[in-house]
């Protein structure tokens, strides 16, 4: 049990940075995300708290104790590897036991606790296996297996499902909110996909070439993020974004004209945007804002529009439709009963309650 | 049935050839087995390859299920591959040659050795000889028993040399494929290529410092000198097979040992290590030919008590009328040990040669 804590922390290879000036508190017992596009340098943060790579500036802390010059096996850590990377030449149980055997634990405590931690994740008739005879959704058990057996105090996943296929994928993202549940240990997990990021942690680190964009809870990265990539990368499919619009009041209402189509901004808003007139701004609205008008939700701020519809992609329980208006395409999700027909021109309804304005400039977000 | 037809004159031609050339090589001691010896060796032709035409053949009518159009029944292909496995199997006989004459004369009893007419002659006789070992004896040709006698402190030397020298080099180039391929160092990439220079050293060219050196260090006429300077000169050939071997090793796997708590020499042993076997077997095979085969070394380095198997072999020829019977059976005693090491190893050595090319 332990927190963890990013003081400063900066990584260089040469002439190229690969974290700059990271600084997270991480508490006791969370599930931290890691997320971004690949070389955003999530990874390289993992490593270093792992002591897999040197700390160019700046301290890591695992609970009181800078752990910069700490050698990987004493920092009370455990990880997860992309590969799984399970030792060939032993059997699951020796996979399990490795770690505790290094540490000169009994051999009856170790016996005891691999078989209750490989009861626990329902591999016990593997324990004799070799890794080589694993599928890879077993595999990936065992890898977890072997991590929590030595009861870490900060548990580190690096990418641990991108080798599943989809369907495993699913269940072994619930499978590991469950462990987290379970064990209470600090988790920090590393990961590529905002999907996996939304729905196991509990607070989500969003990295962009070796910076930090955003650290929040899921549903406020998700409603109110604070620059132009984070509120791209978050959510799928992405936000629609319309640069270089007019704010403008008119008749007692304030507005946003795309340069397409003109939206009424609710008056909520009007004080917050108010100093911002004239800036070069870019409007923001994700797709789930944006639907048919005669399905549209009751609670909303509705501003109506009309557009042609470019493809429509039934998924099931809703349509994705790409709107056109005068070349600019963005993203509607409609109800699936919605009636509409590749190359017709439909009305539709934004919710501006869910309105993003950013600065073109400085890419951050009007709140 | 052309085929087959066409195959006879190839078959009769191939070993009318070869047997007329054998004939003509033994026209002038005008023996009758001569004649003899020629149609044997044309019927003989002819049933060593028949066999292999009819599987080429049968092996084109499986193919031949899925209808062919216009298929013609003599394919050139056939022709070509009984053709060439004929000439395989000719180079290897001739190949073969030597190895029998040296087996064949290792058995002859020393009259009929010294005589270069019946070089290609089963020995009439065995005789046979009981060679002492401690307390108890084995029976076996007069030649091997003597060249035991003969040779046996040398074989000693020999294996000593070879299995201590092998296992060093094995164990000291895997440490530093271990270190060169999985840990930073600085100026590794200077260091490795210069350790790699030391494989294109001429023996010749380091011989007298070589000597002197091992002279200075009282190692000089020792075989742990000689030992010492096998280990040293196998150390780039051991180090780049095993580095690049480890190459291959995820990365991965060696940092969750170092989480794990395994330190430098852990992970070596605990993980690096038990995956060597492929990197260890090449190598093994590797030195222990090159170190049991070597002469230069051994003739500079070892004197009359440490030298080696291949030095005596040597030192037999020249000198009083030499008893061919006993450099033969020596001969071949001194060549079994990498027979078997290839014979028992071999099949890892492929593989390991192999290893990364096929899967990474």
């Amino acid at each position: 049990m332990a927190s963890v804590t990013y003081r400063n922390v900066t990584k260089r290879w040469g002439d190229v940075t690969a974290v700059r000036n990271l600084s997270i508190e991480i508490p006791d017992g969370e599930f931290l995300v890691f997320v971004g596009p690949s070389g955003c340098g999530k990874s390289t943060s993992l490593r270093m708290l792992a002591g897999l790579e040197e700390i160019t500036e700046g301290e890591i802390l695992i609970g009181d104790r800078v752990v910069n010059n700490v050698a990987p096996k004493d920092r009370d850590i455990a990880m997860v590897f992309q590969s799984y990377a399970l030792y060939p030449h032993m059997t699951v149980y020796d996979n399990m036991a490795f770690g505790l055997r290094l540490r000169r634990t009994p051999k009856q405590v170790i016996d005891e606790r691999v078989r209750e931690v490989a009861a626990s994740l329902g591999i016990e008739q593997l324990l004799d296996r070799r890794p080589r005879q694993l599928s890879g959704g077993q595999r990936q058990r065992v890898a977890v297996g072997r991590a929590i057996v030595r009861e870490p105090a900060v548990f580190l996943l690096d990418e641990p499902l991108s080798n599943l296929d989809a369907k495993l994928r699913v269940e072994a993202r619930a499978f590991i909110s469950k462990l987290h549940q379970r064990l209470g240990t600090t988790f920090i997990y590393v990961t590529h996909d905002q999907t996996e990021a939304m729905t196991m942690g509990q607070r989500i680190a969003v990295l962009r070439a070796g910076e930090l964009m955003q650290i929040d809870s899921p549903s406020n990265l998700y409603d109110h993020p604070s620059n132009v990539f984070v509120a791209g990368f978050i959510g799928s499919p992405a936000m629609n974004f319309f640069d270089n619009v007019d704010l403008f009041e008119e008749g007692g209402k304030m507005w946003v004209d795309t340069g397409y189509f003109r939206l009424e901004v609710p008056e909520a808003r009007y004080d917050l945007y108010r100093p911002h007139m004239g800036k070069q701004l870019t409007f923001g609205i994700r797709p789930e804002a944006i639907s048919h008008p005669n399905y549209q939700p009751a609670d909303i701020r509705p501003s109506l529009i009309e557009a042609n519809v470019d493809v429509v992609e039934l998924m099931g329980n809703e349509k994705i439709v790409y709107l056109e208006e005068s070349g600019k395409t963005f993203l509607a999700r409609f109800d699936p009963r919605a009636d509409i027909t590749v190359g017709q021109r439909t009305g539709a309804v934004f919710n501006m309650a869910s309105m993003h304005l950013f600065d073109q400039e400085t890419e951050q977000a009007l709140q | 049935m052309n085929l087959i037809i066409a195959w006879i004159i190839f078959g009769t031609l191939v070993g009318s050839v070869g047997t007329y050339l054998l004939y003509d090589e033994r026209k002038r001691n005008a023996e009758q087995g001569a004649l003899l010896g020629a149609a044997v060796g044309a019927v003989g032709n002819l049933v060593l390859l028949v066999p292999l035409w009819v599987y080429t053949f049968m092996r084109g009518e499986g193919e031949g299920d899925q209808p062919v159009i216009g298929r013609d029944p003599i394919q050139p292909r056939h022709f070509i591959r009984v053709a060439l496995y004929a000439f395989l199997i000719l180079m290897m006989i001739v190949y073969l040659l030597p190895v029998y004459t040296v087996l064949m004369t290792s058995l002859k009893p020393r009259a009929e050795a010294d005589d270069l007419d019946t070089v290609w002659n089963l020995p009439s006789e065995i005789e046979w000889d009981d060679l002492e070992i401690g307390s108890f004896s084995i029976r076996m040709p007069v030649g091997y028993a003597t060249a035991l006698e003969e040779f046996g402190p040398q074989l000693k030397n020999s294996l000593l040399l070879t299995v201590t020298a092998t296992i060093l080099s094995a164990l000291m180039g895997s440490l530093n494929g271990y270190v060169l391929a999985k840990w930073k160092i600085p100026g590794a990439n200077v260091l490795f290529p210069l350790m790699l220079f030391g494989m294109f050293i001429p023996y010749q060219s380091i011989l007298i410092p070589l000597f002197q050196f091992l002279n200075d260090v009282n190692l000089g006429g020792t075989l742990y000198g000689l030992i010492m300077a096998h280990v040293v000169y196998g150390l780039p050939i051991t180090t780049l097979i095993f580095r690049n071997y480890y190459a291959e090793v995820p990365t991965e796997m060696l940092e969750a040992g170092a989480i794990d708590g395994a330190g430098f020499f852990g992970i070596y042993r605990r993980i690096v290590f038990p995956l060597s076997l492929p990197g260890f077997v090449v190598v093994i095979i590797w030195q222990f030919t090159q170190i049991w085969n070597e002469f230069l070394f051994a003739v500079t380095i070892s004197n009359e008590d440490s030298k080696p198997i291949t030095v005596g072999l040597a030192e037999l020829s020249g000198g009083e009328a030499v008893n061919w019977t006993l450099p033969m059976a020596g001969a071949i005693l001194a060549a079994l040990p990498t027979l078997l090491v290839y014979i028992v190893l071999g099949r890892y050595f492929i593989r390991g040669l192999l290893a990364g090319s096929v899967k990474g």
